[in-house]
């Protein structure tokens, strides 16, 4: 062990290529539904402001996906390159959803750049909006397909090693293990829920430096409503979530909620320390364990002692879990606080202090994101394919992979700071109101 | 046919596609940077920006399909090539980031037109043709050895290997051929007279280098892998064709004839070079090492991996024709007169 381990050095590239692409792709499944949903109301409404919120949306939107490709297409190769033993073996079971999702990506491309370049270019604004669902539906396929892969590797089925060989293979079957379901929908309901707050944050934060349009008005109320909508779809579906680990990884969910005896009434343990077997300073809810797992509060949930000792995730999970669901829950609450407030007035919401947890939903949203990505992948160890292959297994034995970590942590500090000064660079230097008056008085022109 | 044909057919003909696509793509960003470097940049950033920027993502997805679809097909390559060309590969995607994050940064955004980076995308596009390139030396064997069961890049073999260096060059010289002559043709049809004369000048001095190493590789080829060599002569026929269609591009461009015909028959002379190239390599993936049919996937995986091509061909191919109609085709956008810019 240590870092001349070639293992843990492909484990530490892969895992800063996903988190770093997965705010882009996070973004880029999630927000061409808001530019959707957005320019449907302002069309619906005739109502400029929501128009205009829909292209400075998509602007914004071609610069994250541009770097979305490159790290995607980074990871794509990166899976070959520091697991190609995993690959060897995947790629017989696996290999139709990745392959779909090549098309799924392809087909959104393509409608995406002819969106872009087509503003204005039809009289009928019902004609361009159209062109916007295939990229919607081309983003959300992309990441269905992906999720299944990932499903996959947490619950395998469709094949059977037979003697060291895979036989009865079934692609369809592989496709569709239990874990799609619950892993797909968490994925895409927070992906939207994500892409919200982003954009609320946004607004909250031009409306604290000064501005007052009722643009950015409008802008943080309908982010908020759909981040709402979305934060509450998260936590139904978080619930089923945990109803399959317990029936198909169980060890994720002990390992999660440091459940270490086989037991019923099971306590659900939030934050704390551990010590031993003990959790000191927990917060302990009786029953919420069993009711997660099984919907039940006298059921049996499985412990870590069920479990080879080699065969436990790490213990450390717990946090990763517990931030997860911290913040899921936080931004469900905070979003129905405000989107309540804006409807009866209360004027505690455009106070600067609420103003600031406005700003901070998207940011935490992509912290739970980073803690939801970074559980389920840590969850599923000592395995990259559980049961079957381990992760130490599937790893290259090629030579310079440190060197590489350096190299790729260089480009995505770049990539990542670029996105940054570019997007705000973009919008400051064409605010909002003066766009505005411009289509205004663009319009008057026609008229004459 | 065989399902191992069809599988390495379909990819060969997506490589083939990139090939082209790619080299249009990574030439125009030379060019530009090139023409930047001596103060002509008016000439050519206009119609380099407006083709480029709407499908260089479309440019992405031909490469990404065909790992992708190699990995599917043939999963043991994943084991041979994944685990040797790490470093490659990853300057390889270090250099795409560096196109990508162009289009994201300087023309999409906030337009930063900063001449480093004008220069940095630029080289990327000849840097590129040589990261990825000498993947054909490696696949004609010699340079993987096993050690202990597992695959080894032999680095400095591949380094002193002339072999590498031609493919490298042809690479190169290649996409800087292929990019100006279909530039000419852009820029005839958008009739801008001075970015024409001047990609014309290009594509006629790249000629000659592309036709000269293409030539020389096929001689390498006898000493450094003779079987290979063998097969190839046995399809002089194509080579033939391939030179013939060569010879009718030059002649167009020469003339300042039919540019459209001149970038159609460019094509065709590297379709028929690109699959008597392949099909000699058959059936080796890898000398000596890999060949399609040991490194096959399992029939169900091939075919439902070739249902799922075909039905999403029913998908792209009219998506594509839709986007090169509005930007390839569309005489008022080519022209640049007409701007619908988000």
């Amino acid at each position: 062990m240590g870092f001349e381990d070639t293992a843990l050095q492909s484990r530490i590239l892969t895992l800063m290529t996903l988190s770093f692409h997965i705010i882009y792709a996070t973004v880029g499944v999630g927000v061409p539904l808001m530019i959707m949903i957005a320019q449907w109301v302002g069309i619906r409404k005739k109502d400029e402001h929501y128009i205009l919120l829909a292209r400075r949306w998509a602007r914004g939107f071609v610069i994250t996906v541009a770097v979305g490709v490159v790290t995607g297409t980074a990871i794509g190769l990166q899976l070959s390159l520091l697991w190609p033993n995993f690959m060897q073996m995947a790629g017989n079971v696996i290999a139709l959803p990745l392959f779909m999702e090549v098309f799924a990506f392809f087909f959104e491309a393509i409608f995406l750049g002819i969106y872009l370049y087509t503003w204005d270019r039809f009289e009928d604004q019902r004609k361009h909006f159209l062109l916007l669902i295939p990229v919607a539906v081309g983003a959300a396929a992309s990441s269905v397909f992906i999720t299944i892969v990932n499903s996959f590797m947490n619950a395998p089925q469709g094949f059977e090693v037979l003697n060291g060989e895979l036989v009865n293979i079934s692609p369809l079957l592989a496709m569709f293990s239990p874990a799609v379901p619950t892993k797909v929908a968490h994925v895409l309901a927070t992906a939207f829920m994500t892409s919200a707050f982003v954009l609320a944050s946004i607004a909250a934060y031009r409306l604290m430096r000064g501005s007052n349009h009722i643009y950015h008005k409008k802008a943080l109320f309908l982010t908020m409503k759909l981040g709402l909508v979305f934060s509450i779809a998260t936590a139904i579906i978080g619930d089923f979530s945990g109803k399959y680990l317990a029936e198909y990884q169980p060890e994720k969910l002990a390992a999660a909620e440091w459940h270490f005896e086989t037991e019923a009434e099971a306590d659900l343990i939030l934050f704390g320390v551990l010590d031993g077997e003990e959790a000191k300073y927990a917060i302990r809810i009786p029953y919420a364990l069993s009711i997660l797992a099984h919907g039940v509060p006298n059921a049996e949930v499985i412990g870590l002692n069920e479990f080879p000792e080699d065969e436990i995730p790490p213990l450390w999970i717990h946090y990763l879990f517990d931030t997860m669901v911290t913040l899921g829950m936080w931004l469900a609450f905070f979003s129905f606080v405000y989107v309540v407030g804006a409807w009866r007035g209360w004027s505690i919401i455009t106070k600067t202090w609420f103003r600031w947890l406005t700003v901070m939903t998207g940011p935490l949203a992509m912290l739970a994101i980073q803690a939801g990505w970074w559980f389920t992948e840590v969850g599923r160890q000592p395995w990259i394919l559980r049961g079957y292959m381990k992760t130490s297994e599937g790893a290259t034995t090629s030579g310079n992979v440190d060197l590489m970590i350096v190299l790729f942590a260089g480009l995505y500090l770049i990539l990542g700071i670029g996105t940054v000064v570019v997007l705000s660079r973009m919008y400051k230097r064409n605010p909002v109101e003066d766009e505005l008056a411009q289509r205004e008085s663009n319009k008057g022109g026609e008229e004459q | 046919m065989t399902l191992e044909i069809i599988g390495i057919s379909v990819l060969w003909l997506f490589l083939f596609l990139y090939v082209i696509v790619a080299s249009i793509d990574f030439g125009a960003g030379f060019f530009n940077a090139y023409s930047a470097f001596s103060d002509k940049q008016h000439v050519l950033t206009g119609v380099v920006q407006r083709y480029l920027s709407p499908v260089w993502e479309v440019t992405n997805v031909f490469f990404v399909f065909f790992f992708v679809g190699i990995i599917g097909f043939f999963p043991q390559t994943a084991f041979y090539y994944g685990t040797t060309l790490l470093v490659p590969a990853s300057i390889a995607l270090i250099l795409l980031a560096i196109r990508g994050s162009y289009y994201a940064f300087a023309t999409y955004g906030a337009k930063i037109n900063h001449r480093g980076y004008i220069y940095m995308y630029g080289l990327s596009g000849l840097l590129l043709p040589a990261a990825l390139s000498p993947v054909l030396a490696i696949s004609e064997g010699g340079f993987i050895r096993l050690e202990g069961g597992q695959p080894s890049l032999d680095y400095w073999a591949l380094f002193m290997s002339p072999l590498m260096w031609s493919i490298v060059v042809l690479s190169i010289a290649a996409v800087l051929y292929i990019s100006a002559v279909f530039l000419t043709w852009y820029a005839a049809k958008a009739g801008d007279a001075k970015a024409t004369t001047l990609l014309r000048k290009y594509a006629l001095i790249w000629a000659g280098p592309t036709i000269v190493t293409a030539t020389g590789i096929i001689f390498e080829l006898r000493g450094h892998n003779p079987e290979h060599y063998a097969n190839l002569l046995d399809l002089w026929w194509m080579f033939a064709l391939s030179f013939l269609l060569f010879l009718g591009t030059v002649y167009l461009v020469w003339k300042r004839r039919n540019y459209g015909m001149a970038f159609i028959l460019l094509v065709g002379q590297f379709f028929t070079a690109f699959f008597a190239y392949g099909a000699s390599h058959y059936p080796y993936l890898l000398y000596p090492h890999l060949t399609i049919y040991d490194s096959f996937t399992n029939e169900s995986m091939a075919i439902a991996l070739i249902i799922a091509f075909i039905a999403g061909l029913g998908l792209l191919l009219p998506s594509l024709y839709l986007l090169f109609r509005l930007f390839l085709f569309d005489k008022d956008y080519v022209k640049g007169k007409s701007d619908y810019h988000a």
